[in-house]
């Protein structure tokens, strides 16, 4: 038994918590060029975005390419995606997190970044893609002297209600998860960071009463978010399979967008793993087990994800809906085949990849196997959103539509969003969880029983037993 | 109990609105006919259809584009490709067919239910309104429409359209519209208005005959039957009636192949209010 937990062991038990203090702390200060250089580099990439919107809101619709059958296109599709790659915080930090898998803990902190963060850029693209975006305020319902409520019945509706919803709670369940740490920081640091702390550690002092409150919080806001994560996803699915397109119309969309989000997720978890264990030297908390573990649960969502996008072809192929057919044939031989193939390779045969020791123990492989993947899941959304468009009912109306300068100048430019914030994020909040690591190494090295911490943390304030 | 009858009463009740579309209830109820066989191909109502209804004449590039705002537009296909080398010369010579197409108007429209801020919304006399004012161009309607016959405002067409003077020969009763905006075919609801407020002023009901649309007045051949459905004796009725196309029925129940009239993709249950009438040929 012994030597099975030596073997499996996360992370070397014998760090000392003060080392962890100080290697955290060490990653939020001292920027060095590269990071000056990536921050430029997000920038550049916000700015295209932000000209190719200022052009669009200027002279309309038009530029984006879009037309009378794509009336939707790159927005929503990369739309879809940025609210998959929200869902890797979720699984991590409260699926795991009610699991007791405790291998989660030195990863999750910066998982949930960027669920928080990709779900600030998911939520650019529903407004970006509105023909009128100073009317976005009407999706919502408010008290309005004219008395006119939005459409209830629209999915969009639901959109706007399950996004909002989910980004308080995951930016919530961000900042619950962080206060220890950030009490941490604010008796280390100077300056407006101390300001900063100390507001936002809300008087943390570390004692038996904040500990349990904390606790019953952070299980709580678990709880609450786990079938907010599913529903989120459901309900952006919904979008698709509430419209009576071919190829839209699915009953198994909203599984299979919930285990597309994992997945990409997952995949995105990989790459920013790699890259912070490069930068910011934390082989010691982000060690191989983990990416291994990490590894394996993205390999077991893409067979589950494989598993329902073939049976979304089975019953395609053996359902009477000629149009339904005749779109999933035209994905495969149609103008869209490479896209679709290119698809069906990165998603359903690359992951076969990560069940290699070798290949997942390779940093800078795995790392390109990882964005590998998540291109494969953009063009999954890709995939669903495009062809269907082309190619439904009215033959008057096919055609293939290629995007503009400016809808890809939005999706680079959300990449830069993104990046922007994850930048600004892991420089002034702790990107690895301080005192959840010291319990993991705490807790292999004794018996683990509910004051435990308590004793620790306060060894002058012995009560009970 | 009774709670649990009265759900359930209200329950088929409201099976009952879905399948029967609800259009029983209204006062009027708007719909077409089309024949298929007296249509030329003309274009005629297209071009009617632009003059009354102040549609943006885009030009050629942003025609070719797809961002073409004909709301009534003539599709034309050329028939009988499978039949290959058994298709005889005469079979070329029947030419393209012609398919005029507008809003199908349909009584359980598809593009209704998904706009988020109900700018789609269907009016008592069974007609698929759009309202431009509250429209936010999220284009869900247009992508559920099985037919594509809503059209985007992709820029601010109105500011190259018309050049002065040809402003002036803008229809004052309908408005101008912006970017950003869905709109499409109404049956020309400024004529019913107005014949409604006439036949108000007059102290009568509206007679058939009374509403002509853009498109039907113009078109030379007659191919085009516009009316109330409500009206058991007006035209579009009784073609209706004659080629036994009914509402509420996903599929025309077609005993006599004198029976020519079809609604488009009415497996979806759409139930559009626009009857065609099938092309006789002599192949």
């Amino acid at each position: 038994m012994a030597e099975h937990t030596a073997a499996t062991k996360d992370i070397d038990e014998k760090i000392a918590w003060a080392k962890i203090n100080a290697d955290v702390l060490r990653s939020m200060q001292n920027p060095r060029k590269g990071y000056w250089v990536a921050l430029a580099f997000c920038v550049g990439l916000l700015s295209i975005g932000i000209y190719a919107e200022v052009h669009q809101y200027d002279i309309g619709m038009g530029p984006s390419n879009l037309n009378n059958p794509h009336m939707w296109d790159l927005y929503i599709s990369t739309f879809v995606f940025w609210i998959g790659m929200s869902h890797s915080g979720t699984l991590l930090s409260a699926i795991l997190h009610i699991f007791h898998a405790d291998w989660r803990k030195p990863i999750y902190r910066f998982a949930e970044a960027m669920t928080t963060f990709s779900l600030l850029t998911a939520l650019l693209f529903p407004i970006i893609h509105l023909g009128r975006v100073w009317n976005m305020h009407w999706v919502v319902p408010y008290l309005s002297d004219r008395g006119i409520w939005p459409n209830f019945r629209s999915p969009l509706v639901w959109d706007a209600f399950a996004i909002t919803t989910y980004l308080t709670a995951s930016v919530l369940f961000l900042y619950i998860g962080m206060i220890p740490d950030l009490a941490i920081c604010r008796d280390n640091v100077k300056g407006w960071r101390r300001k900063l702390y100390t507001f936002m550690s809300v008087g943390w002092r570390g004692d038996d009463r904040q500990w349990r409150n904390f606790r019953k919080t952070y299980l709580l806001m678990a709880c609450f978010l786990i079938p907010l994560a599913v529903s989120v996803h459901s309900i952006v699915a919904a979008d698709f399979a509430m419209a009576i397109m071919p190829g839209w119309h699915v009953t198994s969309f909203p599984p299979y967008f919930v285990a597309g989000a994992l997945y990409s997720g997952c995949a995105g978890i990989i790459s920013l793993f790699v890259l912070l264990r490069y930068f910011f030297k934390f082989e010691q908390y982000m060690t191989l087990p983990i990416l291994d573990k990490t590894c394996r649960l993205t390999f077991a969502i893409a067979m589950v994800w494989t598993y329902l996008n073939l049976i979304e072809f089975a019953s395609v192929w053996y359902g009477h809906d000629v149009t339904s057919k005749e779109v999933l044939l035209a994905k495969f031989f149609g103008p869209y085949s490479p896209f679709f193939l290119t698809m069906l390779f990165f998603g359903m045969i690359l992951p076969f990849a990560l069940i290699v020791p070798k290949i997942r123990h390779n940093m800078p492989l795995i790392f390109i196997v990882s964005i590998l993947l998540n291109i494969g899941m953009w063009l999954e959304r890709y995939m669903i959103v495009a062809p269907t468009l082309s190619l439904a009912y009215h033959p008057w109306t096919w055609g293939v539509m290629w995007p503009s300068w400016v809808e890809w100048g939005i999706v680079i430019g959300s990449i830069g969003w993104f990046g922007l914030l994850f930048l600004i994020f892991v420089k002034v909040f702790p990107s690895v969880s301080m005192y959840e690591v010291k319990e993991m190494v705490y807790h292999r090295r004794r018996v683990v029983f509910d004051d435990a911490e308590e004793r620790v943390m306060k060894p002058s304030r012995q009560e009970g037993s | 109990m009774s709670i649990v009858r009265n759900f359930i009463q209200d329950w088929s009740r409201y099976r009952k609105g879905i399948e029967d579309g609800g259009f029983h209830e209204y006062e009027h109820m708007w719909g077409m006919v089309i024949d298929l066989d007296k249509c030329t191909g003309c274009n005629a109502c297209s071009v009617a259809c632009y003059a009354e209804n102040n549609l943006a004449v885009v030009g050629e590039d942003y025609f070719a584009h797809g961002q073409a705002m004909h709301w009534m537009r003539i599709e034309r296909y050329w028939d009988e490709p499978n039949l290959g080398d058994k298709a005889s010369k005469d079979t070329q010579e029947h030419g393209a067919s012609f398919m005029p197409m507008m809003c199908q108007q349909c009584n359980a429209a598809t593009c209704e239910p998904v706009c988020p801020v109900a700018a789609a919304y269907h009016t008592p006399d069974g007609l698929n309104a759009q309202i431009y004012n509250r429209c936010i161009g999220s284009r869900y309607c247009a992508n559920n429409c099985p037919y594509r016959l809503r059209y985007f405002n992709f820029y601010s067409y109105y500011e190259t359209s018309w050049p002065s003077p040809l402003d002036m020969q803008l229809n004052p009763d309908i408005t101008v519209r912006d970017k950003g905006v869905m709109e499409k075919c109404t049956f020309c609801v400024q004529r019913i208005r107005t014949a409604k407020s006439d036949a108000k002023m007059d102290d009568r009901k509206i007679q058939d005959g009374d509403i002509k649309t853009a498109c039907q007045q113009t078109c030379p051949t007659s191919a085009i039957v516009f009316g109330d459905l409500m009206d058991h004796e007006s035209d579009v009725h009784l073609l209706w009636h004659k080629h036994q196309t009914k509402l509420g029925t996903p599929k025309q129940d077609k005993k006599n192949p004198e029976l020519r009239g079809y609604r488009l993709y009415e497996q979806l249950n759409t139930e559009p209010s626009v009857t065609y009438l099938e092309r006789v040929r002599e192949v």
